[in-house]
């Protein structure tokens, strides 16, 4: 047995050492002492286990890992294994200009890409030093997504922990109204996800003719829904058996591990940077930072749906507020030159622009062509700013240098801190309730990883 | 002096520059086309890049308060402000201390504990490479955010690339774990005290520090209708 192990162990060094090839660098996972360590967990004779959950298990939220130490049916240590869904989009920023910013850092989240364009953008515009100049229905059209976005995350969030439970039913009924709310984002931007709809300056284009009636009829028809989800979950004693003081964290813990977002409103405290740091004009909106005092995964359930009835209330207050206007700021150096129009070969820059640089104007050619290619130059400085997303505080921190690119972008992922509070969560619980533990959190791998 | 900066229209005025501000490089020609002849002239260009500077009191809107406040309680604890503050620079509406990396730990508990200061949450850390600002090529940004207070502030910490090490802020607020981690994982900062600085993002094994300006994006031509399109980085940059 011995004599095995040691040739092994000189294979697996010998591995290691030929690891420049003519294809590159290979990498190969040979520890020292592996075998040792199992040997040893070998001999020690008690029920301990130790079980990876993921990183392709469907109730972690894509490929979040956990490792977890079990006695029994306990967990006595658990442990979060990330970075499988590591795409580099900050490092990506910094080669291309501002603008096509928004494009990357929409996908970062993706089930909150409008709360991501938005603080990418507030933070360039803080650096521009144009906050002032976004026009109002700019602003008006900017909650309104994001508040649409919110109970996009938060019925996913719901749905997904309703099915990791077993109950399906609120799994088809959250996806069946998220679908309404990507069909409006749809309509409103041209995509389901991954929008790149708010850009620095305003948004990419106006809202489209029809757009008014339909965010009408949506708040009709999900006013009539909501409901639903109390009538199936709130009173219902399976689903608060299962949530009732699982998931356990109180206000120390969440502050001293840096949660926000529901978690922290489970603890008591109503932060909520709506109401504590306002963007975008969230000071005139009339809404309630709801609470509760539980703790536990069900206060967040409660949250949750509070929070979609409130956004639902802010979207009312936008549609009345929306008057015909710009939605992009006046300053031409920034603005981009052109709005689109729907031709017969998709959506493209508006006929009457391209007849303008192509048969009218050479200087607003030689604009647009140094806009779109060249892209506008942000004063060199650093600038953080930060939305209240579904999940908690979003932050995003930009640097410039003076150039047409971010010098770099990084950003404070809700998702990404309020996961380090799993293990508070889960130690000493059952492996059951991990999964509601993980699921009260909502994280979401693409906003973690990044 | 002080009666011009007081907010008119609710709205402060930015507060003198103390200094011209912090060369971190030079950027040359206009047009960012390096071969070939240059027939515009634009490629001659040499221009400085300048990092807004130290600002001189009064700083505007809160930001007075909290300078005064943390001066007070760092000499209460026989510290001279001027030694672990190396200079305060608002910009843009935001407060930065920028703050010697052997004095961190004390200021940001003396942030988070003072009961006037208070600033209970930290937002983690953001790393960012200067590689022409010699000697303090490795920044580490924290914003901290006072709940009590409804305030935020910026802390920024430097280290030479020849000694990039920082000491950690995990004792003072548990949550810049992760967030130490990663800022290692990209910048190479070795967190001094960190209880487990391992990589959090790309695999174990890996070389090199992804984030820092010198490591390249990667990435391959593609064609497009016809057209070889260079990686990204390998595209046209405009200096």
């Amino acid at each position: 047995m011995s004599t095995s192990n040691h040739a092994d162990h000189a294979a697996g060094a010998a591995r290691a050492a030929s690891r420049e090839t003519t294809e590159g660098t290979v990498y190969t996972v040979t520890g020292g002492d592996w075998d040792e360590i199992v040997q040893s967990a070998a001999k020690a004779d008690d029920e301990r286990i130790v079980v990876n959950m993921g990183p392709q298990h469907p109730s972690t939220h894509g490929v979040l890992r956990l490792i977890l130490e079990i006695d029994g049916e306990t967990v006595t240590e658990a442990r979060c294994g990330i970075g499988y869904l590591h795409t580099g989009i900050e490092k990506n920023l910094e080669f291309r200009n501002w603008t096509q910013g928004t494009t990357f850092v929409t996908r970062m989240d993706y089930l909150t890409p409008f709360f991501n364009e938005a603080a990418y953008c507030l933070a360039v515009e803080k650096l521009l030093g144009i906050t002032d100049q976004v026009p109002d229905r700019a602003s008006i059209v900017r909650v309104l997504l994001m508040e649409l976005n919110r109970i996009s995350s938060h019925l996913v969030c719901i749905a997904t922990g309703g099915m990791e439970l077993g109950a399906t039913t609120i799994m088809i009924y959250g996806f069946r109204d998220r679908e309404m709310v990507l069909d409006l984002y749809e309509l409103i931007t041209g995509l389901r996800m991954n929008h790149a709809f708010i850009r620095p300056g305003g948004l990419a284009q106006d809202l489209p003719p029809g757009a008014m009636e339909k965010l009408r009829e949506f708040v009709k028809t999900f006013k009539k829904n909501l409901p639903e989800y109390d009538k199936l979950a709130t009173g219902n004693p399976i689903f608060k058996a299962r949530m009732q003081d699982v998931g356990y964290l109180d206000l120390t813990g969440c502050m001293a591990l840096g949660a926000t977002g529901p978690v922290l409103r489970s603890a008591g405290l109503p932060h909520d940077l709506r109401k504590s740091d306002p963007y975008c004009g969230y000071e005139t909106y009339e809404f309630d930072v709801p609470t509760t005092e539980s703790c536990d995964s069900y206060g967040r359930f409660l949250i949750r749906l509070e929070e979609m009835r409130q956004s639902l209330r802010i979207v009312e207050q936008c549609l009345e507020r929306l008057e015909p206007g710009p939605v992009m700021v006046a300053d031409k150096k920034i603005a981009w030159p052109a709005q689109l129009a729907m031709g017969p070969d998709g959506l493209g820059n508006s006929l009457d622009h391209i007849r303008n640089i192509m048969g009218t104007s050479m200087e607003a050619l030689i604009h647009h062509f140094k806009l779109v290619t060249e892209g506008f130059r942000v004063p060199a400085g650093q600038a953080y700013a930060a939305v209240e997303s579904p999940k908690g505080e979003l932050g995003a921190h930009v640097v410039s240098d003076g150039g047409t690119r971010p010098y770099r972008v990084h950003f404070r992922d809700p998702s990404f801190t309020n996961l380090q509070a799993m293990a508070a969560m889960c130690e000493g619980g059952q492996v059951a309730d991990v999964i509601v533990a993980v699921a009260s959190i909502d994280p979401v791998m693409g906003g973690v990883d990044r | 002096m002080s009666e011009n900066h007081e907010p008119e229209n609710g709205r402060p005025l930015p507060a003198p520059r103390g200094s011209a501000g912090e060369v971190i490089g030079v950027r040359t020609g206009m047009f960012g086309a390096n071969d070939g002849g240059d027939t515009s002239g634009y490629g001659g260009l040499v221009r400085p890049v300048v990092l807004p500077g130290a600002t001189a009191r009064p700083y505007g809107s809160y930001f007075d308060e909290v300078a005064d406040e943390l001066e007070g309680a760092l000499e209460e604890q026989g510290l001279v402000p001027e030694n672990a503050i190396e200079k305060t620079v608002v910009d843009r509406g935001e407060l930065t201390f920028h703050i010697a990396r052997e004095h961190l730990v004390r200021v940001a508990r003396t942030l988070r504990d003072d009961p006037a200061l208070r600033f209970e949450l930290c937002t983690g850390v953001s790393g960012v490479h200067f590689p022409h600002d010699k000697g303090r090529e490795l920044h580490a940004v924290y914003h901290l955010r006072s709940i009590t207070h409804g305030r935020l502030i910026r802390l920024e910490v430097t280290a030479p690339d020849a000694d990039p090490h920082v000491p950690s802020l995990v004792e003072v607020y548990p949550t810049n774990d992760w967030h130490e981690r990663e800022t290692y994982d990209f910048f190479g900062l070795i967190f001094d005290g960190h209880p487990a600085l391992t990589r959090i993002m790309m695999p174990d094994d890996w070389q090199g520090f992804p984030q820092r300006k010198d490591y390249p994006l990667g990435g391959i031509p593609v064609e497009y209708k016809g057209a070889q399109i260079p990686a990204p980085d390998q595209r046209r940059s405009y200096s």
